[in-house]
């Protein structure tokens, strides 16, 4: 009888050890995931720091009287670069500030006919519409991904696994500056 | 990682044993016709279906991009496409970039391959890079990159490797049961009714079990293609890209050359789709166009949930398509705008052609009378009649003299 009831115990302890394993292993998993995703912003972020010098260059050529929105996109770029180390909120407010500056760029741009004609402005255009986009592409997947990371540490029963082991909740990246999220408004006088 | 893929999977799963289990009856029914019992006929089949993967697995994917003389592009061979792949791989989460190939063809079509998410592949026409917007590319490969991430490609492999395999085993026996008189080489199995009902059994599993295995890969070919267009606009968060994308292939009449039946599934539309056809039936390989164009259309937000409730509302409450664990899988639901800016409205357009038409006529009719048109520099037309003299004449509106020709 006393055989019986250890090997039941056994295989109690047998299971409980198995979930826990599996859930770590799920909890690590995910952290990871949400690291990667990260690093995939920041590969884009860097690949739109290249890119803004070169823009300026070939743009200001052709656009003597929009010299405020070129400092801008300058300075907001200046800006951004010197958060890299910063926390994902305080970051993701020098981002946006960049963003709605291209934006504005790219929007005045419109009125350079010689300019929409430049082969290199065209092709500079398309890339850094592509990193906007990468950009707001990873930053999704990124969010999704600390969604999940964060159900998956606050849900019964994993949370217990998840604070024994100090698995902290990741923090999303929003943008919150008011500006990128209307249309920029231009003028054509 | 995705509660909905693995949930889908499930399902698939079950249509594929399904699939499984109409190969295990026709080889037991055979074996037993033709040998006696019903282990030797199964383990024919078997034989035969694992001969049929080991072809299709050292084939491999490149087949479909060798069909079509698909040519691999960098990125700086076409810019735009290769970023557009570039971002949905980035909005799946999908960790290695997949090769990007176009296909010199005017047909608008596109499909992916790839049976493990290291080594897949999209493929575009010409035709389809020529007529879309960015908005609109996006669409179709994030459809595209949804069938590399959720696996269809392994999925509609191993079906059709089942199907050719029933296909295959019940045409070489329905010859062999009408010409071979197989049926003498059995041994005293019984009377003479237990061997006419075997016979009607075997000869009824032999034409049915290939209707059967096609109507299952046909289902399972249906439901990918609603998940993939439900992830692609979780991806792109945009339902409209993809919507008119569609709306735009299926306008399109040209055919996709070197297609064919048993690899249709892999393509975003059926490239053997006739005009006329009739809205759903249950041997197509992809939904109805218009269907999927209404659900992508109706939906509120961009998430599997949007999509669902999109999908029961077309179908007037019934059923759904996304299995409920999956909803949550996709957070944030708003969609976003439009990136391409909108063509100009097209009645603008026609009434300044017709103008421009107009003016044509009337100008070709003062030339059929001998009056000379002169067009002066501040944009006017002068016409002069045949009877003028002298070679200057001066504009009216901006008193500029013209030198008649």
């Amino acid at each position: 009888m006393d055989l019986l009831w250890l090997w039941i115990l056994l295989a109690v302890l047998v299971v409980l050890i198995f979930l826990v394993v599996s859930m770590y292993n799920r909890l690590v998993r995910l952290r990871n995931e949400v690291k990667n995703a990260w690093a995939q912003i920041d590969v884009q972020l860097k690949r739109r720091y290249d890119l803004i010098p070169n823009l300026i260059e070939t743009v200001k050529g052709y656009m003597k009287h929009e010299r405020e929105t070129l400092e801008a996109v300058t300075k907001a770029r200046a800006a951004a670069q010197s958060m890299t180390n910063a926390g994902a909120e305080s970051r993701a407010k020098a981002e946006g500030e960049l963003s709605s500056a291209l934006t504005r760029l790219l929007a005045v741009s419109e009125a350079y006919p010689d300019l929409k004609a430049n082969q290199n402005f065209l092709a500079l255009q398309e890339e850094l519409t592509s990193t906007e986009n990468k950009i707001s592409f990873s930053r999704q997947f990124y969010n999704d991904s600390v969604l999940r990371y964060n159900n998956k540490t606050q849900v019964f029963p994993s949370n217990i696994i998840a604070s024994m082991f100090g698995f902290k909740y990741g923090e999303y990246f929003e943008v919150k500056v008011a500006t990128e999220r209307e249309a920029p408004k231009v003028s054509f006088s | 990682m995705w509660e909905q893929i693995r949930s889908n999977q499930m399902r698939s799963v079950v249509l594929v044993i399904a699939m499984g289990l109409v190969l295990l009856g026709l080889g037991y029914a055979l074996g037993f016709y033709f040998f006696d019992t019903g282990i030797g006929g199964i383990a024919v089949a078997l034989a035969v279906w694992l001969i049929m993967n080991l072809v299709t697995f050292f084939q491999g994917d490149n087949i479909l991009l060798a069909l079509h003389k698909a040519r691999k592009i960098g990125p700086d061979d076409h810019p735009r496409l290769y970023n557009v792949v570039e971002e949905m791989k980035i909005a799946s989460g999908l960790e290695k970039m997949p090769g990007v190939y176009i296909i010199d063809d005017q047909a608008m079509n596109a499909f992916a391959i790839g049976r493990n998410k290291d080594k897949a592949a999209v493929a575009v026409t010409a035709g389809l890079l020529a007529k879309l917007n960015r908005d609109e590319l996006q669409g179709v490969i994030a459809h595209e990159m949804a069938h590399i991430k959720n696996r269809d490609v392994l999925l509609m492999t191993v079906c059709s490797v089942m199907l050719g395999t029933i296909v295959i085993l019940s045409w070489y026996a329905s010859r062999m049961m009408i010409f071979g008189g197989a049926g003498g080489r059995r041994g005293s199995g019984g009377g003479v009714g237990a061997q006419a009902i075997i016979l009607i059994i075997a000869l009824l599993l032999v034409i049915l079990a290939p209707i059967f295995a096609q109507l299952i890969y046909f289902a399972v070919s249906r439901k990918r293609e609603y998940l993939a267009d439900a992830s692609g606009a979780a991806y792109t968060r945009y339902p409209e890209g993809l919507a008119s994308a569609l709306e735009k292939i299926s306008g399109s009449t040209e055919p996709l050359k070197s297609a064919n039946q048993a690899t249709a599934p892999m393509y975003i539309m059926n490239p053997f789709r006739k005009k006329s056809k009739p809205a759903s039936n249950l041997t197509s390989t992809h939904p109805p166009v218009s269907e999927r164009v209404r659900i992508l259309r109706s939906m509120g937000g961009a998430t599997f949930a949007d999509y669902n409730a999109a999908y029961s509302k077309v179908h007037r409450g019934g059923g759904s398509v996304i299995p409920p664990s999956a909803m949550g899988a996709v957070p944030e639901g708003g969609t976003r705008t439009a990136q391409s800016k909108p063509k100009k409205p097209p009645r603008v357009e026609d009434t300044s052609s017709e103008i421009k038409r107009a003016r044509e006529t009337s100008d070709a009719l003062w030339k059929l009378n001998n009056y000379k048109t002169i067009n002066c520099k501040c944009g006017a037309r002068l016409k002069t009649p045949p009877d003028f003299k002298g070679n200057r004449v001066k504009c009216p509106h901006c008193g500029n003299t013209n030198i008649l020709p």
